[in-house]
């Protein structure tokens, strides 16, 4: 069977604009979340997300380039140009190689509601301009990417609510192993604007704790009462194993499972039992038990009802084996389409660093997290595979497995 | 609005907004073939000229304007209209 690495990762996220600033926060425990004033102008219940700046292309993408891409391409292309350059990819290579891409989005509000303020205003489609079309549609993420980059093979977008940069890995996998691509560009990218997270807050699932916005995530804890919405993008570069070590290429890490399903139930409500079918597909799928996975990274949103199942299904399956478990969202806030895909390049960089990044605010347990090793402190552990979960609206449920390749 | 006029203000925009090299903007240049404008340039141009001009460009009076010359021509007759 054809094996499946990572040959190069690249992020922006409210964590750091590259890895080594992501690895640093991510050790330091520091929270990437804040205020933002345009929310509380909005209406929005809660004003607190992550903070993400938006990157300076002017001057580094031609002007097509730019018009074309949405808020949440700005920060793909931010991560995917880091991605290849630390895979080693140039456009040389990708003008001489078949490439694909899988990437997670699963909207374009900001583009698709200005582009309407622009209609209403003149009356006229026109004045939206050349780039509304290419900025608002859901596949706008690898439309851009696929053209920025020349890219020649697979080329769409997953739209899977909160998992969709994880199935974004998990068919790069597939499409790897199965021999219809050598390299494919894997990855996830969330929109950040208080135009983009309007509805979501209007379900009441965003934490209200404004008084000190670095408290507000706290997945597992007793005293969460919901997420905090968060964005950027993260980028994986999925490659063939004999198709790396020929390119001379450094191997991060093994995508070695991949594991899926779906709950047939609530469109919001989590479920124990399918989150725990989607993770021991991804172990059988890597050829592992529980006892050897030696850290996961829970998809643990702090809401009340997500974090509670999803601790039912952790003690299910590991409770044996006091397997530590973080929820980066902590320091993130829940980084939603992206988050499936930068939640690997947080725990690749513990992966490389050996250490387990915090889930930071874990106070006190309720009922159901006081079975699970919680890590709320940064502590140094050799990481040789880890687990990572994402699920979504629908019941869409995604784990992954990752090994260190010996 | 002088010819003079128009022509600052295409050249400016030109430049600033659709980034075409300033050196490129002769009377005689040709819009698609040297100035590199495609189609979709041109209807960020119609948004621009709505918003500096105050009318919109209709795409059968473009029909016989090729150059740069030709296109500030245009606009300044349909200013004075």
């Amino acid at each position: 069977m054809r094996r499946v690495v990572i040959t190069g990762m690249g992020i922006y996220s409210c964590l750091g604009k590259n890895l080594d600033e992501v690895t640093k926060s991510l050790y330091a425990g520091k929270s990437g979340i804040d205020i933002d004033p345009a929310r509380v102008e909005y209406g929005y219940r809660s004003p607190l997300t992550g903070i993400v700046e938006r990157p300076l292309l002017k001057g580094v993408l031609d002007r097509r380039s730019r018009v074309c891409l949405a808020e949440e391409g700005e920060y793909a292309y931010m991560a995917t140009a880091e991605a290849l350059k630390n895979a080693g990819i140039d456009m040389d290579y990708l003008a001489q190689n078949e490439v694909g891409i899988f990437y997670g989005n699963d909207s374009s509000a900001k583009a698709v509601i200005e582009a309407h303020s622009t209609a209403m205003q003149y009356k006229d489609t026109q004045m939206m301009g050349s780039g509304a079309i290419f900025q608002s549609m859901n596949s706008t993420v690898t439309m851009n990417l696929s053209t920025i980059f020349k890219l020649r093979g697979v080329n769409m977008t997953i739209s899977a609510a909160c998992a969709s940069g994880s199935h974004a890995i998990g068919l790069g996998l597939l499409f790897i192993r199965n021999g219809m691509q050598d390299v494919v560009i894997c990855g996830g990218a969330q929109e950040t604007s208080y135009l983009s997270m309007g509805s979501f807050d209007g379900i009441g699932a965003f934490s209200i704790r404004t008084d000190d916005p670095t408290k507000a995530s706290r997945p597992f804890d007793r005293d969460r009462d919901g997420l905090v919405p968060s964005g950027g993008a993260a980028t994986l570069i999925l490659e063939e194993y004999e198709h790396a070590v020929r390119r001379g290429a450094t191997i991060i890490a093994e995508v070695a499972g991949y594991g899926f399903s779906s709950n047939g139930a609530n469109i919001s409500q989590p479920s124990d039992h399918g989150s725990a079918t989607a993770m021991r597909r991804a172990m059988q799928d890597a050829g592992v038990m529980p006892a050897d996975i030696d850290y996961i990274n829970a998809h643990a949103t702090s809401t009340l009802q997500g974090d509670a199942f999803e601790a039912m299904s952790l003690q299910a399956l590991f409770g044996e084996c006091h397997t530590p478990i973080s929820s980066t969202k902590a320091m993130t806030g829940h980084e939603c389409w992206m988050a499936g895909a930068s939640e690997i390049v947080y725990s690749n960089l513990m992966m490389l660093n050996s250490f387990i990044a915090p889930n930071i605010n874990f106070e006190n347990p309720d009922e159901y997290s006081k079975h699970l090793n919680i890590i709320n402190k940064t502590i140094e552990k050799n990481i040789d595979v880890y687990l990572s979960n994402s699920f979504g609206f629908g019941g869409t449920n995604s784990a992954l497995v990752i090994k260190k390749i010996k | 609005m002088q010819r003079e006029d128009v022509i600052k203000t295409v050249n400016n925009f030109l430049v600033e907004e659709i980034e075409i090299e300033e050196n490129l903007l002769g009377e005689e240049a040709l819009l698609k073939e040297d100035l590199g404008i495609d189609s979709l340039d041109f209807v960020d141009i119609v948004v621009i000229v709505e918003r500096n001009f105050g009318f919109k460009i209709k795409p059968e009076e473009m029909k016989d304007v090729k150059t740069l010359g030709q296109f500030y021509d245009y606009i300044a007759n349909k200013v004075k209209e």
